[in-house]
């Protein structure tokens, strides 16, 4: 791929969300996770694109969609390295990173089957314990400790 | 100083600081000389056991019945309605309207917590799963003190299933408060989990990590034993080597110091010789008895009768 192609990948959007430097494989997941399959959106969705960084990476561009603070942030768990830009009239008027919050609220279940969370119908609790890569949750039932790669589900925001 | 401790939940070790943890040893040990037979008069606890267990839920009961309160509740899940599925969350709410206290015990992890969100009545876990067991841990770093005289500067062995076993979690969590010295005995696979680890070394307190207890056993002043299960192992090989070598018989006990206390959650099954019982260092069933003493100190101090 051309960095002239690329740059039209992220930016041939009129208004909406690009959602870049998504870890590759992960992409799927965060439109999952954004619950905005059934939303009419227009969603491409690039994988595997290459990245000077990343090596590879997933990204997502929805039309006409303004992602929440709340959202972005919840999101960071999901894609820590994930940079957020903002679209309107196809320029980027807004550019940052998914902030890796204190806690999480109702965003991931417990990877652990023997956690309470996963036999009754409660929100789920985490607290992020380590904010750096690897990313370490802990439960705030069951007590367990996790990485990030641990995280089998991520719930709808 | 303490927290206040009256309505508190006792949910995980974690949430004890070493003031707290201090403070309920010195109302147990009040308790242990001087009973209290009408402290709680007049006080009901629920007793809600949705697992088997002989001593914990025992010594809870004996515990308020010995300081005049009374004992609702049940041992035995298939008796409630969790049976018709009722929630843990709606069940807790109904029985902290009827009762002062809960204890509880769960086999899933994290219960007492979401227990403890149902009710305003304090809740105090007497076990949720692998997770927690808090009051165990209170009782062991309570015959330790009674047993050692201190809490600080020993030097602790924990034997065994360290992997699994939540009593050496929650105790190795609590003793980084007082600064002890600790040698993990157990088998490669069943060594302590890293999460603990990570706590230890935060704590700058020192440890090491053995394959065999001969090494140690005669510098420690205190033997945690615990028991290997085969079923751990799926290396069946690897158990019949180790088994024998995570087994306490008096023939180990030939050099150890004359002041060594040999402690155990119990129940034991083969780990700790019966010969050994006779021994001045066995202290395992002084343990179990203290339970009902830190329990007592517990249900005073939640119920806001003590101080």
């Amino acid at each position: 791929m051309t960095i002239q192609n690329k740059k039209l990948l992220v930016s041939a959007i009129k208004d909406g969300t690009v959602i870049d430097r998504i870890e590759s494989g992960n992409a799927l997941k965060v439109i999952h996770f954004l619950n905005i399959i059934d939303s009419e959106k227009i969603i491409t969705v690039g994988l595997n694109l290459p990245s000077k960084v990343m090596g590879k990476k997933d990204l997502v561009k929805i039309e006409n969609l303004e992602l929440t603070t709340k959202q972005i942030n919840d999101l960071a768990i999901l894609a820590p390295n994930a940079t957020i830009n903002i679209i309107k009239k196809y320029k980027v008027i807004k550019k940052f990173k998914a902030e890796i919050p204190d806690y999480i609220h109702n965003i991931v279940t417990c990877p652990n089957p023997k956690c309470i969370t996963n036999n009754e119908n409660i929100i789920t609790k985490f607290d992020i314990i380590n904010k750096k890569n690897p990313i370490k949750i802990k439960c705030n039932y069951c007590e367990k400790i996790f990485e990030q790669n641990d995280i089998l589900n991520y719930k709808h925001t | 100083m303490p927290t206040e401790f009256k309505n508190r939940d006792i949910i995980s070790i974690t949430d004890l600081s070493k003031s707290d943890i201090l403070h309920i040893l010195k109302v147990a040990e009040d308790l242990k000389k001087k009973p209290r037979p009408d402290l709680l008069k007049g006080n009901i606890m629920a007793s809600c056991f949705f697992e088997n267990s002989t001593r914990t839920r025992l010594s809870f009961e004996t515990a308020m019945l010995r300081l005049g309160g009374n004992v609702t509740g049940f041992s035995n899940a298939d008796v409630t309605s969790i049976k018709k599925g009722e929630t843990l969350y709606d069940t807790i709410k109904i029985i902290g309207q009827y009762v002062d206290v809960i204890a509880l015990r769960h086999p899933l992890e994290g219960a007492a917590k979401l227990a403890s969100e149902a009710t305003d009545k304090p809740i105090i876990n007497g076990g949720d799963g692998a997770n927690q067991h808090p009051t165990q841990t209170l009782l062991d770093l309570f015959t330790i003190r009674e047993c050692q005289k201190k809490l600080t500067d020993l030097k602790i062995a924990l034997v065994g299933d360290l992997k699994y076993g939540r009593t050496v979690h929650s105790l190795a969590q609590a003793l980084v408060h007082f600064g002890v010295r600790l040698y993990l005995i157990a088998p490669n696979v069943l060594q302590m989990p890293n999460h603990i680890l990570d706590t230890l070394k935060l704590s700058g307190i020192k440890f090491s990590m053995h394959e065999n207890m001969e090494s140690i056993i005669n510098k420690v002043d205190i033997i945690y034993m615990t028991r290997i299960q085969e079923e751990r192992f799926t290396d069946k090989i690897e158990y019949e080597r180790l088994k024998d070598s995570f087994i306490l018989k008096t023939e180990h006990l030939k050099k150890v110091q004359n002041s060594m206390r040999i402690m155990h959650p119990l129940p034991r099954v083969n780990e700790i010789s019966p010969d050994v019982d006779k021994t001045k260092h066995a202290y395992y069933f002084e343990q179990a008895k203290n339970g009902l003493f830190v329990r007592q100190a517990i249900l005073g101090l939640l119920l806001g009768k003590l101080n």
